[in-house]
């Protein structure tokens, strides 16, 4: 049974329902009735490009922003009537490094543990592992510090009161692959002392490190569940294509009348039959082959949640 | 024709101190004419100091350096003019329609009337903005403002256009369909010089780069990067390279 | 209580932390004082001089041609009236006249008192108390030399009357104007930017979600300024007396009091404009704008107030910094108690409960 399934505890949870915002007098819609649950103890990612809809839903749900219409809940609180309750609980770290850049790493952890009636010393133990990374620099200005760095104080800091949910908008943008890594580690060290962690991300290849995800775009979700069920939902059989010229081979795909959709996607190129057939691939080959085309390979693939992604998009915009 | 002018870029021990930080340590590299060229590295290994200095935006401390043949240190006016440059953060004017901006860039790079408005034309055919173009850029969605703000990058047929970050944030449809236009581009002979954090369009390039404190300690094609480190993607290869990183700060 | 008191000290490190931050609030009034005590207050020469002399005998000849060895001194043609005087003055060709009236020596041989007049143009104040100052000086060492030699001392007697600016608006009166004017600076401008700079750094986001109440935050965020323009007042009153020899003549409590009322009002309109800007730049240019100018304009130290037009004079009464401009004036130089100010105090009362009241109103406990 995945663990969504399990009802009746409210501490913890957050609750979505039928949450629509629109900025500039309606005209933009950032968030289309959108509706989720996530449970207690769980790590929820919310997947979704720039502009989706992610932040905006963070900052309601962190009471920083009313929603047009619809209700959420954290931890059984109503995020506009009970909003002095959530911000004594949660934990929020806003898309943009928003610590004092001019005070150094150490007195931006006082003074956020002194912020939520705490000290550092109270609920170390929650923050050690990160904070032991970070601790040679804390006489230096956070200003100073490199991005990684920088992630992992604001972690720090949104942790220290050991809130009950905590809601990271976007923590690795624009990190590099190996303090991505390290981020994600420290999240699931988290998850383990039963903090509930809602992220969000534009990095798809991220999605399968969190346990249950929603993929969002313009403002609507476009599926939810474990990124395992989202990945079979692939309706199709996906195969990887290569030769020794793939701009050429894109171009020549696209032409091709049997394949529904192709695209690039790392050294190889993605695609998608029209019907399922066993003639497609030898099909195929020789029509590469035909084309001029050398270092032919064609093979089945496993989908991954960006191929989904690019499905359910296209999808949406293009209803078949 | 010497073989300085059939690189793009030729770099010999370009190095750049500040104080006692050397940002970046004698790296030596050539790109080819019109081939895509992977610029990575780990946060703060020096990829935006380098990058200034081959815009002609910063003087180097050591070594030497030609971009579009032209020399970093004595030519850097002729240098900004044969070269585009597109950044996540700035590239378009927010306040200015679709047409003001592609007409904008166009007078700066000296583009005559006529041959501004045949591009601006074609341009906006080719993204599919005809609806769009008097509409102001900040209302764009935005995977378009940043495939107009390369197509205003290369409008003035640039050899040289360096992309900074180009699709930070933007959708996986919107990012490939970005890299169909960096295709179109290298197809006519533009040469692509290109930050990414995306380790799958580290593969859509020639050949790659990878930084590390202030060195460039691995150039090749992603194939034989792949095959030198014995990884099965550009993340493990980046990985294994960037773990050791020693520096802390920017 | 422990919150508010760890997010004070906050404040205090950015400000002790920012060069810029610290250049206004202690290089800046340093500057203005110095600046309008000594720039404004310099010698004057060259001065045209007109001289009315319906006495035309040896003593008034006396007194003219030292007048005019006078290197101060540009003598005009002699002026034959008064109405000849008045369109002399009204047509800038005299800044100041010396009257000596008709029998000027007879008077002083025979009463040994005698009586000249010096009218100058105050509409620059601090020249004309230059040039009346220069006259009377010339005429006491005629006085003294006369005296040398006499049995009985002769006594002249000087009147002097200002044209056009009669209080003599401007000559000391630049130091309650330049306090008005930093302690603006240092509690709108300066608070509103600091809460502002929060909304731009994204730290606002953080803070609203927290247990510490948004109502705080701007608590927290005034009393380092509070505490920061009491220093600066200080700083602005000591070199007034060390430095320019001004005095402070009243009561030094009521002046304390009445400035901690003013800088309230001042933070007050720096909290309302935080709440409606969002960046810096906005906050810094409404500050300036908003407030500063009419400060410079209103209150009346560097334009006197008489001479506005009506329309002018009524926005006058909305600024603050006039109302107390007129009870350092009335405390710090002429030396009156809280009976002569009471008016002007209950106005600054009114406006710092009226701006408090609205901005606290408008604090926002979400984002826009």
């Amino acid at each position: 049974m995945p663990l969504w399934a399990k009802t009746g505890k409210t501490m913890g949870a957050v609750t979505v329902t039928n949450l629509t915002k629109t900025y500039e007098k309606g005209s933009v819609t950032a968030l289309d009735d959108v509706s989720f649950r996530v449970e207690a103890g769980e790590l929820f990612g919310l997947i979704g490009p720039d502009g989706a809809g992610k932040s905006t839903l963070f900052r309601i749900l962190t009471t920083l922003l009313t929603a047009d219409r619809g209700t959420a809940g954290v931890d059984g609180f109503d995020v506009v009537k009970d909003y002095r309750k959530i911000r004594n609980t949660v934990g929020y770290m806003p898309g943009r490094f928003s610590l004092y850049q001019d005070l150094t790493v150490e007195e931006n952890l006082n003074f956020f543990a002194t912020l939520f009636g705490t000290t550092i010393r109270e609920n170390y133990h929650l923050v050690k592992d990160i904070y032991e990374q970070i601790e040679p620099f804390k006489d230096r200005r956070a200003g100073k510090l490199s991005g990684g760095m920088k992630q992992k104080l604001a972690l720090c800091c949104a942790l220290i009161h050991k809130p009950t949910v905590l809601f990271l908008d976007e923590p690795t943008t624009g990190v590099d692959v190996v303090s991505r890594r390290e981020f994600w580690t420290m999240l699931n060290r988290l998850k383990e002392q039963g903090i509930t962690i809602l992220v969000s991300t534009p990095y798809m290849d991220e999605a399968v490190l969190c346990e249950r995800i929603a993929l969002i775009q313009t403002g609507r979700i476009l599926s939810i569940d474990t990124p395992d069920a989202i990945v079979r939902g692939y309706p199709d059989r996906l195969f990887a294509a290569r030769t020794d010229d793939l701009p050429r081979a894109l171009a020549d795909l696209r032409a091709n009348p049997s394949v529904r959709s192709t695209y690039a996607f790392g050294e190889y190129l993605h695609l998608a039959f029209r019907q399922n057939d066993t003639e497609n691939v030898s099909g195929l080959s020789r029509y590469l082959a035909e084309k001029g085309h050398s270092g032919i390979e064609i093979k089945p693939v496993t989908p991954t949640i960006e191929d989904r992604f690019i499905d359910l998009m296209t999808r949406e915009t293009t209803p078949s | 024709m010497n073989t300085k002018e059939q690189k793009a870029i030729v770099c010999r021990d370009l190095t750049k101190r500040f104080g006692d930080f050397v940002a970046v340590d004698h790296i030596s590299f050539e790109v080819e004419r019109g081939e895509i060229f992977g610029f990575l590295g780990a946060n703060g290994a020096g990829k935006t100091t380098a990058m200034r200095m081959l815009c002609g935006l910063s003087h180097p401390t050591s070594g030497q350096a030609a971009v579009a043949g032209f020399d970093v240190y004595r030519q850097q006016e002729s240098i900004k003019r044969s070269i585009g440059y597109m950044s996540q953060k700035f590239s378009l004017y927010e306040n200015l329609t679709v047409l003001e901006n592609i007409e904008f860039f166009g007078g700066v790079y000296g583009l005559s009337d006529a041959k501004l408005n045949r591009r601006s034309e074609r341009l906006i055919t080719t993204l599919g903005l005809g609806q769009e173009a008097r509409k102001m850029v900040g209302s764009l969605p935005l995977g378009w403002k940043q495939k107009l703000a390369f197509s205003v990058a290369v409008i003035h047929d640039p050899a040289i256009v360096f992309l900074d970050e180009p699709t930070g944030g933007v959708d996986p449809v919107t990012r490939r369909q970005f890299w169909d236009l960096i295709y179109e581009a290298a197809g006519r002979g533009i040469t692509i010089f290109v930050t990414t954090h995306y380790m799958d369009e580290a593969e859509y390039c020639n050949r790659i780069s990878i930084m590390v404190d202030g060195r460039v300690e691995a150039l090749d094609t992603p194939g034989n990067l792949k095959h030198r480190f014995a990884a099965d993607s550009m993340d493990e290869v980046f990985y294994q390279l960037a773990r050791g990183a020693k520096r802390a700060a920017d | 209580m422990k919150q508010l008191l760890v997010f004070i000290r906050k404040e205090f490190y950015h400000v002790f932390r920012d060069r810029r931050t610290l250049l206004i609030l202690f290089g800046l009034p340093t500057a203005q004082i110095l600046l309008f005590g000594y720039a404004l207050s310099s010698e004057v020469r060259n001065i045209n001089l007109g001289v009315v002399d319906f006495a035309k005998d040896p003593a008034s000849q006396q007194i003219v041609s030292r007048v005019q060895s006078s290197r101060y001194f540009n003598l005009k043609e002699a002026i034959p009236t008064y109405d000849a005087m008045q369109r002399a003055f009204r047509e800038n060709r005299i800044r100041a006249a010396l009257i000596i009236p008709a029998g000027f020596n007879g008077d002083l041989r025979h009463t040994n008192r005698a009586q000249v007049q010096v009218i100058a143009d105050a509409s620059d104040p601090n020249a004309a108390t230059t040039i009346t100052n220069y006259l009377t000086g010339i005429i006491g060492d005629y006085q003294r030399e006369l005296n040398a030699t006499a049995a009985l001392p002769y006594r002249i007697g000087t009147e002097t009357r200002m044209l056009y600016n009669p209080d003599l608006n401007g000559s000391l009166n630049f130091i309650p104007g330049v306090l008005a004017l930093i302690l603006m600076i240092v509690c709108t401008t300066l608070t509103s930017v600091s809460v502002v700079r929060e909304k731009e750094l994204g730290t606002m986001e953080v803070l609203l979600v927290s247990p510490f109440r948004p109502i705080l935050v701007l608590i927290a965020k005034a009393t380092p300024y509070l505490v920061l323009s009491l220093l600066d007042f200080t700083l602005i009153l000591l070199l007034a007396v060390f430095v320019l020899d001004v005095p402070v003549r009243g009561s030094l409590l009521l002046l304390f009091a009445e400035s901690a009322l003013f800088i309230v009002c001042c933070l007050s309109l720096g909290l309302m404009i935080s709440n409606v800007t969002a960046s810096q730049q906005v906050a810094m240019l409404a500050s300036m704008m908003g407030m500063m100018l009419p400060t410079l304009l209103f209150t009346g130290f560097l334009f006197p107030l008489e001479n506005m037009p009506l329309p002018l004079q009524w926005i006058s009464r909305v600024v603050p910094a006039r109302w107390y401009y007129l009870i350092v004036k009335a405390i710090m130089l002429k030396g009156l108690g809280f009976a002569a100010v009471w008016k002007e105090t209950a106005v600054l009362v009114g406006m710092a409960l009226a701006l408090l009241g609205v901005s606290l109103r408008n604090f926002k406990i979400r984002l826009a």
